[in-house]
C-alpha cells in the first residue's frame, strides 16, 4: 500500500473506531435526521395526505441539515485536546488526511440515508425503492458532492469562533447545486413514468460538481490548514 | 490621499447628479413606460457587482496561494461592494418584475445566480467579522468556493427556464436609451472605484497602526 491510502486508511480507521465505541455521531444525528423528515411531515401533509413530489425535497432537506450536524461534530471532536492539531503535525500528506476525514463523514451520512429513504417511502408514499440502482447513484454522487464542500469548511473552521453557525451559513450557499441537483433527479426517480434523460442529466452535474470541489479541496486544504 | 481622489469624488457627485436628468429626459420605453426606467439603475449596479465579485474571488485565490496581505485587503473591501452593490441589483430587480412579469421574484437562473453570489459575499463578511484571528486565510477559501461554484448554478437553474431579458439588448439600443445607460453605467463604475479605495486605505491604516503598536511592544 503506497504511503497516501496507506493515510488514508489509518485516518478512517481511526474515526471509524473512535465512533464505534461511542456512536455518539451516528445516533444523534439519525434521530435529528428523523425528527427533520417528522416536521416536514407535520407542516406540509394536509388532510392525511403527503403532497405531490415532496418526498424528494425532504429528503435531501433531511440529509443536508443532518449533515452538517455530522461535520460539526466530527471536528469538535478533533479539537477537544487538539487532536486535529496531532494529526496535521504527523508527517503524512495533509490532502491524506482531507481524503481520510471526507470518507468517515460519507460513510456516516450513507449509513443515515439507508434508514431515511425507506422512511421517507413509507411516511410519503413515495416509490422511493422502485429503482434502487439509479437512487443508490443519485444519493452516492450527491452526498459526496455535500461532504466535499463540508469536510473542508468544517476543518477550516475548526480555529474560527462562533465555528457552530459560521458552518452552515458558509456551506449552505455553496452547495445549492447538489440540493438542486439531488432533489431534480430524485423527483424525477419518482415520476409514474421515470425519466431516464433528465436523471442522467443532473447525475453528470453531480459528478462534475464532485470532481471539481474535491480537486479544490485537495488543492486549498494545505494552505487553508496553515496557521 | 492620491492627488486624483478629489478631483474624482466631485467628478463622481456631479454625475450622479446629472443622470437622473437624463434619466428622466430619455424617451419612454414603448411597452413598459416609466418602470422601464429603473433598468438605468439595476443594470449598472448589476455589472458592478459582477465586477466587484470578480475582483474579490481573483484577489483572494492570490492571497491564498502565498499572496501579500494587500490581495487580502482588496479582496475584504471588493466583498462589502459586492454586498452593497447586489443590494441595489436584488432591490431593483423585483420593482421591475413586479411589473413587467406580475411577479416579485421567479427562479430564474440569472436571479437564483445573483442571490446565491450575494449569499457567499455576506457569509464571507460574517466569517471575517465573527471569525475571528486568522479568518482571513479562511474567508479566502470560501471565496474560491464561491467562485467555482458560480457555473454550477448557472447550469442546473438554466434547466428550468427563463425569462430575464438578455444582455444582447444592450448593443443594439438606440442612442436615447444607450446614452443615459452608458453615462450611468460609468457614474456607478466611478463611484465603485472610489469606494474601493477608501475601503483599502483603511484598511492600510489600521495595518499600519497594528505595526506600530507591535514596535512599541518590541
Amino acid at each position: 500500500m503506497s504511503g497516501f491510502s496507506r493515510t488514508v486508511w489509518l485516518v478512517l480507521r481511526k474515526d471509524f473506531t473512535v465512533e464505534v465505541r461511542s456512536l455518539e455521531i451516528a445516533y444523534t444525528m439519525l434521530f435529528f435526521a428523523v425528527s427533520c423528515v417528522l416536521i416536514f411531515a407535520f407542516a406540509l401533509v394536509q388532510e392525511g395526505r403527503a403532497p405531490e413530489g415532496g418526498a424528494a425535497g425532504i429528503l435531501w432537506i433531511a440529509v443536508a441539515f443532518a449533515g452538517t450536524l455530522a461535520l460539526g461534530r466530527t471536528f469538535e471532536r478533533e479539537r477537544q485536546s487538539e487532536t486535529l492539531r496531532a494529526l496535521l503535525l504527523a508527517p503524512a500528506a495533509r490532502p491524506a488526511v482531507y481524503v481520510g476525514k471526507l470518507l468517515g463523514i460519507v460513510a456516516l451520512l450513507l449509513a443515515a440515508e439507508m434508514l431515511l429513504v425507506p422512511l421517507v417511502a413509507l411516511l410519503f408514499q413515495a416509490p422511493l425503492l422502485a429503482h434502487p440502482v439509479w437512487l443508490a447513484l443519485i444519493l452516492v454522487t450527491g452526498t459526496i458532492g455535500f461532504a466535499a464542500v463540508g469536510t473542508l469548511f468544517a476543518a477550516m473552521l475548526v480555529r474560527a469562533r462562533s465555528r457552530d453557525v459560521l458552518l452552515p451559513v458558509l456551506l449552505y450557499p455553496i452547495t445549492v447545486p447538489v440540493i438542486i441537483a439531488g432533489v431534480r433527479a430524485t423527483a424525477a426517480l419518482l415520476q409514474p413514468e421515470m425519466d431516464a434523460a433528465v436523471i442522467r442529466f443532473w447525475l453528470a452535474l453531480l459528478v462534475t460538481f464532485d470532481v471539481v470541489f474535491v480537486t479544490l479541496s485537495l488543492w486549498t486544504f494545505e494552505p487553508l490548514m496553515t496557521d | 490621499m492620491k492627488k486624483w481622489f478629489m478631483p474624482a469624488v466631485i467628478v463622481c457627485g456631479l454625475m450622479f447628479a446629472i443622470a437622473p436628468v437624463l434619466i428622466a429626459g430619455a424617451p419612454y420605453e414603448s411597452t413598459m413606460g416609466l418602470v422601464q426606467k429603473i433598468f438605468y439603475v439595476h443594470l449598472p449596479s448589476a455589472w458592478t457587482f459582477l465586477l466587484a465579485a470578480i475582483i474579490c474571488g481573483v484577489a483572494s485565490v492570490r492571497y491564498l496561494f502565498g499572496g501579500a496581505a494587500r490581495q487580502d485587503r482588496l479582496a475584504w473591501a471588493a466583498a462589502e461592494l459586492v454586498v452593497l452593490f447586489g443590494a441595489i441589483t436584488l432591490v431593483t430587480g423585483p420593482l421591475w418584475a413586479r411589473k413587467a412579469w406580475g411577479v416579485w421574484w421567479q427562479w430564474d437562473v440569472r436571479l437564483t445566480a445573483s442571490l446565491m453570489g450575494w449569499m457567499v459575499a455576506v457569509a464571507y463578511l460574517m466569517l471575517r467579522r465573527y471569525g475571528g484571528p486568522g479568518s482571513d486565510k479562511l474567508a479566502a477559501g470560501l471565496a474560491l468556493f464561491g467562485m467555482a461554484n458560480v457555473p454550477f448554478i448557472y447550469i442546473s437553474v438554466n434547466y428550468w427556464r427563463t425569462i430575464h431579458p438578455t444582455t444582447n439588448v444592450v448593443p443594439t439600443l438606440p442612442t436615447s436609451f444607450g446614452v443615459p445607460l452608458w453615462f450611468s453605467a460609468v457614474s456607478f463604475l466611478l463611484l465603485f472605484v472610489l469606494l474601493l479605495r477608501v475601503r483599502v486605505r483603511l484598511e492600510e491604516q489600521r495595518a499600519k497602526l497594528d505595526a506600530m503598536y507591535l514596535s512599541m511592544d518590541a
